[in-house]
């Protein structure tokens, strides 16, 4: 039996160094001093940065109550709020702000001015809420920006600046989500699920010692019996018996069965749209067929993702991969819902863009026989000009269309809110005071108490973001508005999951990759992407508002800022890069280098792979 | 050698963390520690005031912590005991030194080896009996399954050595600031 160290008593020593610590100057304790000092100060700056990061402590309990997979929706939530405060403070910094303090004030010019027939209603919340009103006529959306080429004794390039700032945000965006996707998968690879001691160092190196408060202790002791918990599903699912033919079959069945209901709706949302086309054209219409289509979209959006759960039941998967099933169902629903709504929003684009030359031919003749019959009249003086109110007016499509993505935020947020509130706190309240005089438990039965449910919640979140990418080009408060609403997101949902959730039946471990989430992102990315250039590549700006007003096209901005603020080679040098003969051979060489590192990552992989098992045949 | 070992513990914690350290032993029970120990007292503070302590009152192994450092494996310490205890769960001491204490705290019945027994009290210990007897049953033999090289069904210093050697929070977790 091998005798362990036992420290020499230290009595002895404490008596001695009370006499010779006076005379002891050596290097070693010089030494170890600093060393201490210096271990110190780092343990104290990395718990700074620890607490500097929000929310850490609130996700750390709902983690040790609910486990990682509900941790990781709070987590994500963090994250996209970080990323639109940077959104914002870009829109905020270079586009609001610059306009507000150095453009034209309200009511100089008729974009920015109510028209005369409005204003008696302007102020009505009614019309505020609609989004008409004052706020139509601000700097939150498109139609109010000037297209004056330089404002203010800056001389800020405004509309540079916006067609810019609305190219970075999909750049940021872009940027911000493939480096969490590398750096996902960089983990990924690092710690690997094939663990040797899962158990082992479960039990012998979870409990932090340094615990010293019996509140944080509670929430340890209820994450450590979490984790064993996951810990144990997760051995249970690699252990299970299989018969694989029946659960073939059954698969196949649940995918069909979703595939219809799919193509349902799909078909739902065409009639419903069509339809409300159809009365658009009629007159007296009720507040029913106003509001039709998204009556059903929001019921679709309610009913159909618990279908889609109790058809999963066929399947029997690990309740991670069913996850990961049910979102990409839902998401195909969502898309579609998506998509129907623009397709609509284009055919009112293309109505008003048929309108607006009738229009602008309309204020032309009405400007120049007002000119005129004043000069008729013989008077010697330029006649005032027309009050801005009273101009007529173009339908600006880009603040439509700006409009339209801020109400459907807003209905989204609201609907979002009520949900939760009604499906989870009303219901806990319900259950909690009405099971006492009740025939049937109602704790253990219908209804019980609701569980988190992370993947309507983590699609909802994903596509308000799409939402926001698409509508922030035409509407620059949007961005302003969804900080505020991922903010009280955050602590309104913590609440709810903490007062009226219960954990989930079985608990599991969220992938240690979250590159589930970071891809459906960049796929709503991509997809809100499209639209924004289309409109901006293809439509023609409206002529009366926004910063583009007047141009042929939106992007002509940049040519013009070439030609008139850079030196005059460098607008050659522009239009020999621009040439396709140049950009097509650029993009073949960016996918080749593509396929060349692909390959190489692999070659790594499979090397170190090769290693690490003759590594563990040799036994270290 | 065991002189190099301690005069290495001994620079683990420099002349004022020890002074600190020997004023919390002593606030724990002043009419019972002397404040001068040139005449060696005799002096063991029950496990009771010990368990008390802020740092250990909420560690559900604290009793076995005690145990382990204690001469008299009661829990009552001594000064050296109680010294020993906090420079082993200190920052500096070096990781075979943790992994042979550890592996003493969590040998319930003091028979040098970890068996299903203690590893069933150390999970209810961990968990606060919420786990049922199958789940309890589970962990402890996938614990063994995994840790026991030499297949005797219970784990040895050499078994848990060599699996706490790769453990990424080991040293992070054994450890108490004072």
């Amino acid at each position: 039996n091998r005798n362990g160290p036992k420290p020499k008593p230290h009595t002895q020593i404490l008596v001695c160094s009370f006499n010779l610590s006076l005379s002891i100057n050596g290097p070693i304790y010089n030494t170890v001093f600093l060393f201490q000092k210096w271990v110190k100060f780092k343990r104290d700056f990395d718990n700074f940065k620890t607490q500097c990061i929000p929310w850490e402590m609130k996700i750390k309990e709902v983690e040790s109550h609910f486990g990682s997979s509900v941790a990781s929706y709070f987590i994500f939530l963090r994250w996209m709020y970080g990323v639109n405060l940077v959104l914002f403070g870009l829109i905020f910094g270079l586009v609001i702000i610059p306009e507000i303090l150095m453009g034209i004030p309200y009511g100089s010019i008729p974009r920015k001015t109510v028209p005369r027939a409005e204003q008696a209603t302007a102020m009505d919340f009614s019309v505020l809420w609609d989004f008409e009103g004052y706020i139509k006529y601000s700097a939150l959306f498109y139609g109010y920006y000037n297209n004056q080429r330089t404002i203010g004794w800056l001389k800020y390039r405004l509309p540079m600046a916006y067609f810019m700032v609305g190219v970075s945000v999909f750049g940021y965006s872009l940027m911000v989500v493939i480096r969490s996707m590398a750096k996902n998968a960089n983990e990924n690879t690092g710690d690997g699920d094939d663990n040797n001691f899962t158990f082992s160092w479960k039990m012998f190196t979870s409990w932090d010692y340094l615990i010293g408060n019996p509140e944080t202790a509670d929430n340890k002791f209820a994450s450590i019996a979490t984790s064993f918990k996951e810990s144990i599903v997760d051995e249970q699912e690699s252990n299970k018996d299989e018969n694989i033919h029946l659960r073939r079959f059954l698969r196949v069945l649940a995918n069909v069965l979703i595939i219809c209901c799919l193509c349902g709706s799909g078909y739902l949302i065409y009639f419903v749209v069509k339809r409300s086309q159809t009365f658009s054209k009629m007159q007296n219409i009720g507040w029913y067929e106003r509001n039709e289509v998204e009556i059903v979209m929001s019921l679709l959006g309610i009913f159909c993702p618990p279908l889609f759960e109790t058809i999963a039941a066929l399947e029997e998967y690990h309740p991670r991969i069913g996850l990961k099933w049910q979102l990409g169902r839902i998401f195909a629903l969502f898309l579609g819902n998506l998509y129907t709504f623009l397709l609509a929003l284009m055919d009112d684009v293309n109505e008003k863009l048929t309108e607006e030359v009738v229009i602008k031919n309309f204020t032309h003749w009405t400007l120049l026989s007002y000119y005129n019959s004043s000069a008729m009249n013989d008077s010697a003086v330029t006649p005032p000009p027309i009050d801005p109110a009273d101009v007529p007016r173009v339908p600006c499509w880009e603040t439509t269309v700006g409009i339209e993505f801020v109400r459907l935020t807003v209905s989204d947020i609201l609907v979002t809110y009520v949900i939760i509130l009604v499906g989870d706190f009303i219901r806990a309240c319900f259950v909690r005071f009405v099971n006492y005089c009740w025939c049937w438990d109602l704790e253990a039965g219908f209804p019980s108490y609701a569980e988190f449910d992370i993947s309507g919640n983590v699609l909802g979140l994903i596509f308000n973001q799409g939402m926001i990418w698409m509508g922030s080009f035409y509407a620059p408060g949007l961005v302003g508005i969804n900080v505020l609403r991922l903010l009280t997101s955050m602590y309104f949902q913590c609440w709810a999951v903490m007062s009226s959730n219960v954990p989930h039946e079985r608990v599991f471990k969220a992938s240690k990759s979250n590159n589930f989430y970071m891809g459906l992102l960049l796929l709503i990315l991509f997809l809100s992407l499209l639209p924004v250039a289309y409109t901006i590549m293809s439509l023609p700006p409206s002529f009366d508002c926004g910063p583009f007003s007047g141009k042929k096209r939106m992007y002509d901005v940049i040519q013009e800022t070439i030609k008139q603020d850079f030196p005059l080679f460098i607008a050659k040098i522009f239009s020999y890069v621009a040439n396709p003969g140049l950009i097509i051979p650029a993009v073949l060489l960016m996918i080749l280098y593509l396929f060349i590192l692909n390959a190489a990552d692999k070659a790594t992989c499979s090397a170190a792979l090769i290693q690490k098992i003759t590594s563990a045949n040799s036994g270290w | 050698c065991k002189l190099g070992q301690s005069v290495f513990l001994c620079c683990l914690y420099t002349f004022p963390s020890l002074s600190r350290l020997f004023y919390r032993y002593r606030d724990l029970a002043p009419q019972l520690v002397p404040l001068s120990y040139i005449d060696k007292p005799d002096v063991k503070l029950p496990y009771e005031l010990i368990g008390s302590m802020a740092e250990l009152k909420d560690n559900p192994f604290r009793q076995r912590i005690a145990e382990v450092f204690s001469e008299d494996g009661e829990g009552n310490m001594t000064l050296d005991d109680f010294l020993d205890m906090f420079s082993v769960l200190s920052e500096m001491a070096p990781r075979d030194l943790k992994a042979y204490y550890a592996f003493k705290i969590y040998d319930f019945n003091n028979d040098d080896y970890i068996c299903k027994s203690d590893l069933e009290k150390t999970v209810n210990k961990l968990t606060r009996n919420e786990l049922t007897l199958e789940e309890v049953c589970l962990v402890c033999d996938k614990v063994i399954d995994e840790a026991d090289q030499d297949n005797d069904g219970r784990l040895s210093v050499e078994d848990f050595q060599h699996m706490i050697a790769r453990a990424p929070d080991f040293l992070s977790t054994f450890h108490i600031r004072i």
